[in-house]
């Protein structure tokens, strides 16, 4: 018997997920995400690249190719649509000697095949003015113009919080361990919490996509999904200004390089590694993992100031022998979807891909009925840093507490956090103010504004005290207890 | 030109309110104090521990106790305050923003400014630690903080890496409050707290100082379960094969302190590369005229006392600015630190402006026995002072005398070094 029950569950609140769920949430399904963690975007999502690829590296003809130069072309409208950063400044594969030249007509050729618009071979003079920074050896660079960058954790939760309001229900906290089938044709997932049954099942698990997957597929469809680990410098946004663009290293007998870009907030990003490892909770950074960052961030680009560093992260992408994205039913397991192996470029093809299976489980409910009235767009917390100082103080005048600044690096203040924790799917945790705000982002990590956001969150969220504020959920609180527990009649 | 405050203080810690109540006592009009927290004090308000105050009250007063005679003092000398506002830009032209959930935004003109913002401390993250970022790893003045303010406790079993003085300070304090403090890692071969710190925070509860190590691992997903320290060679990597892992909740960071010059470089202010705070003059002025520096925001103290000494200097020639009578300057005598002498405030004199004596403070590069600081002007021996000890932890000073200098005649600089005693 099943606790609950569902047209069709969406297994993984990543970037991926909830776009799948923000399309279901148009038609008239019952519709739930179930997440292991306590808010969204807390896996591969939250640690990447942060860009929109044009779509020139995937194989030609690959579901990769094809959602990725799709999802790029929806990502400015969605973006805008969603209140969530986005720039297109475009990207440079960066070649640094005569002899690697064919490789850009390569990328070249195959950006143009895969549909990318605008793709164009530069001098290293048209490059230097383009990037004033590049290194001495550039000798040419593959110029994209409808590359971008986009705020990955604003994207995700836009894309969720759209997906509530318009009735799809968010399962946090809840793990799923077995998927079986249930009868007349439907699915029942066990969790940690209970069971769930559905119609159709989304894997959208990202590194354990594989694990679900292999519990209903035949063993002769097995997947193995290896998390591959990027490890990533963040520079201060002291340092922003001095990338504009995008820039890869074109890969050569050597290897595959890294990038340096700018990201939507002003900071610089350097990585990733590319390195297999079998853990897939192995976020943790290396010594050796930072070091080849940095020493192959120089192939590309001179002098990157790497005195600004104020954090360093590993992220895990999906990766499959193969290297192609899994969308569809999974054979003989009917009403099973994978969205799986969703590896770089998964962020680019978001858009695309919460498309492309929204359409596929929309026909397996038999076209379910549009709803009459859907709410597509969601209004931005506000951003008081990048505002014009008259805008802001229009907006003081309407919220007072948005006049005062809680995050001193980034001048977030008191108004965006209180909004933070109030929208639907409201952030619980330090970490998930901070991707809704970027307060805790800036210079002093969170140094100065830890203690105030952790009383921010008492007052607003009920039954949550200081003491039980987490950094990232159940397990990370931020302190162990009150100093003088005795004096304060509590028992240890 | 009419303004709306004579003197603009930024910042109400120890600098900012010394700086108003100079400013006021050497005749400024109207002097305000804009502090982003809802309390005067600043960072001192969390420092509960006594020991501040010995040089300039003769007392061993606590961090709320010295920062309240300095709030004492700018009241009775008629200082005007903000709480709760937050300088959010300095125009080379002295016009200070500020937005508060009170008054919204406001643009003040002033005669003057004085920038004292303070410092914030070096994070985690700019280590580049390898590791996880689990919780449990905070700066050493962010956990001085939930324990004295907030009454909560960070962890239970403590590695602290660096020895500045608040790491030193909350070794002692977390274990007072039931923690256990395994041991403070250094990963210079000196600390770099007070030797008063070393012996009253760590020798005399038994934690164990590591010179020359570092942590190299940080293990927990959720919440951190262990570092690992490491032995570093003499170029400050770690040495394979040293490594010892300690189960701990917590690490705490006291790995340097920042001065917070974001504002400074709004206004133009030129910043030097080594203390990383404004360029000053012997009035602690600034590269743009009108705007002063003092404190923590200037170049990191060791000491209170020295940051509200400072401070009134910064106060009583901003006032003299706003009012007008200012000399300009004549001519620049450069300071400049060489042989041992990191840095000096300030960088540079004008005779002409100088009092009789003027105070110039500096930091060390490593730890120096029986030396001799020496100050030269051209040919002449302006200062000669044997030290038995000198360590980066602790500030130095030497006085000019004006007349020494402009006996000097027309020296383009002055060399302090140190020299064998």
């Amino acid at each position: 018997m099943a606790d609950s029950s569902y047209d069709v569950i969406v297994i993984g609140a990543g970037v991926s997920g909830c776009a799948v769920a923000r399309e279901l949430s148009r038609l008239e399904v019952d519709a739930c995400v179930v997440e292991r963690e306590e808010d969204v975007c807390c896996g591969t999502s939250k640690a990447n690249s942060a860009i929109v690829h044009a779509g020139f590296d995937a194989r030609t003809g690959s579901a990769m190719a094809r959602l990725n130069v799709a999802g790029a072309r929806m990502m400015p409208g969605l973006c805008e649509e969603l209140g969530v950063d986005f720039k297109q400044v475009g990207s440079l594969v960066v070649c640094t000697s005569e002899e690697s030249r064919p490789g850009l007509r390569e990328l070249l050729d195959r950006g143009a095949a895969n549909g990318v618009e605008g793709l164009r071979i530069i001098e290293r003079a048209e490059l230097l003015e383009l990037e004033p920074n590049v290194s001495d050896e550039a000798v040419a660079a593959l110029w994209a113009p409808t590359a971008g960058i986009v705020n990955p954790f604003q994207l995700t939760v836009a894309l969720a919080e759209c997906a509530c309001v318009n009735g799809v229900e968010f399962r946090f906290n809840e793990k799923v361990e077995d998927i079986r089938r249930a009868p007349e044709g439907r699915w029942a997932v066990r969790t940690d919490k209970g069971v769930l049954e559905a119609r159709v099942v989304v894997n959208a698990a990202g590194v354990y996509a594989d694990e679900l997957h292999n519990m209903v597929a035949a063993p002769e469809d097995r997947m193995d999904i290896v998390p591959r680990r990027g490890q990533y410098y963040v520079l201060d946004t002291a340092a922003d200004g001095y990338v504009r663009h995008t820039v890869f290293a074109l890969p050569t007998k050597l290897g595959k390089g890294v990038l340096v870009t700018p990201t939507t907030a002003g900071n610089v990003l350097v990585g990733p590694t590319a390195e297999d490892i079998a853990d897939k909770e192995g976020v943790d950074t290396t010594a050796e993992g930072i070091a080849e960052v940095r020493a192959k961030s120089a192939v590309t680009m001179k002098d990157v100031p790497f005195q600004h560093c104020v954090r360093t992260f590993s992220g895990l992408r999906a990766h499959r022998a193969g290297h192609d994205f899994v969308i569809g039913e999974v054979d003989g397991a009917p009403g099973f979807v994978d969205c799986a192996a969703i590896e770089s470029p998964g962020l680019s093809s978001a858009p695309a891909i919460g498309k492309t299976v929204a359409d596929i489980v929309s026909s397996l409910l038999v076209h379910p009925a549009k709803k009459p009235y859907w709410q597509g767009s969601r209004k931005r917390i506000p951003d008081v840093e990048h505002m014009s100082l008259d805008e802001w103080a229009a907006l003081i005048q309407r919220r007072p507490d948005y006049g005062r600044v809680v995050c001193r690096c980034r001048h977030v203040t008191e108004g965006q956090i209180v909004d933070a924790v109030r929208a639907p799917l409201g952030a619980r945790s330090l970490d998930a103010v901070k991707r809704r705000t970027e307060a805790g982002m800036g210079r002093c990590q969170a140094g100065f504004c830890t203690p105030k956001v952790m009383e921010i969150l008492e007052r607003e969220v009920a039954g949550l005290t200081m003491a039980g504020v987490t950094k990232m959920g159940s397990g990370s609180e931020v302190v162990v207890g009150h100093t003088r527990q005795v004096g304060r009649g509590e028992a240890q | 030109m009419s303004v709306d405050y004579d003197v603009v203080v930024i910042g109400g810690g120890p600098a900012g309110l010394s700086a108003a109540a100079a400013a006021r006592a050497n005749g400024a009009g109207r002097v305000l104090v804009i502090e982003r927290d809802d309390e005067l004090g600043g960072i001192l308000n969390q420092c509960i521990h006594n020991g501040f105050g010995l040089i300039t009250f003769k007392e061993g007063l606590t961090g709320p106790e010295y920062a309240a005679r300095y709030e004492e003092l700018a009241r009775q000398a008629g200082v005007e305050f903000k709480l709760g506002a937050m300088v959010v830009d300095v125009s080379a032209g002295r016009v200070v923003t500020c937005v508060s959930g009170e008054h919204g935004m406001e643009r003040l003109s002033a005669g003057a400014v004085v920038l004292a913002m303070g410092c914030r401390e070096r994070p985690a993250g700019a280590l580049a630690v390898p590791g996880f970022r689990p919780a449990g790893v905070y700066t050493a003045g962010t956990a001085q903080r939930l324990v004295n303010i907030e009454g909560l406790m960070p962890g239970r079993e403590v590695v602290i890496l660096g020895s500045g003085d608040i790491g030193l300070i909350m070794a002692r304090r977390m274990t007072l409050e039931g923690a256990h403090v395994a041991c403070v890692a250094e990963l210079m071969p000196y600390s770099g707290g007070l030797k008063r710190n070393i012996v009253q925070c760590l020798e005399d509860f038994g934690i164990p100082l590591l010179l020359s190590h570092t942590v190299t691992r940080i293990e927990g997903e959720k919440r951190v379960e262990a570092v690992t320290l490491s032995e570093v060679d003499g170029r400050g990597r770690p040495v394979p094969g040293t490594e010892v892992t300690y189960p701990c909740d917590t690490l705490l960071l006291s790995v340097g302190l920042l001065p917070e010059n974001e504002l400074s470089r709004a206004a133009g202010v030129e910043l030097s590369g080594v203390t990383r705070g404004p360029v000053v003059d012997e009035s602690l002025e600034t590269s743009v005229p009108g705007v002063f520096a003092c404190g923590n925001v200037l170049h990191v103290h060791d000491l209170v006392d020295y940051v509200t000494q400072e401070a009134s200097i910064a106060g009583e020639r901003a006032a003299r600015f706003a009012k007008g009578e200012e000399a300009e300057h004549a001519r620049r005598v450069g300071i400049v630190g060489t042989g041992g002498v990191r840095y000096t405030v300030p960088q540079s004199v004008d005779p002409g402006r100088m009092p009789e004596k003027l105070t110039v403070r500096f930091r060390v590069s490593g730890v120096y026995e029986n030396r001799a600081v020496e100050v030269r002007a051209g040919e002449k021996r302006l200062v000669r002072k044997r030290r038995p000890i000198l360590v980066p932890g602790e500030m130095e000073e030497f006085v000019l005398r004006r007349d020494d200098l402009e006996a000097c005649g027309d020296v383009p600089e002055i060399v302090v070094s140190l020299e064998e005693a």
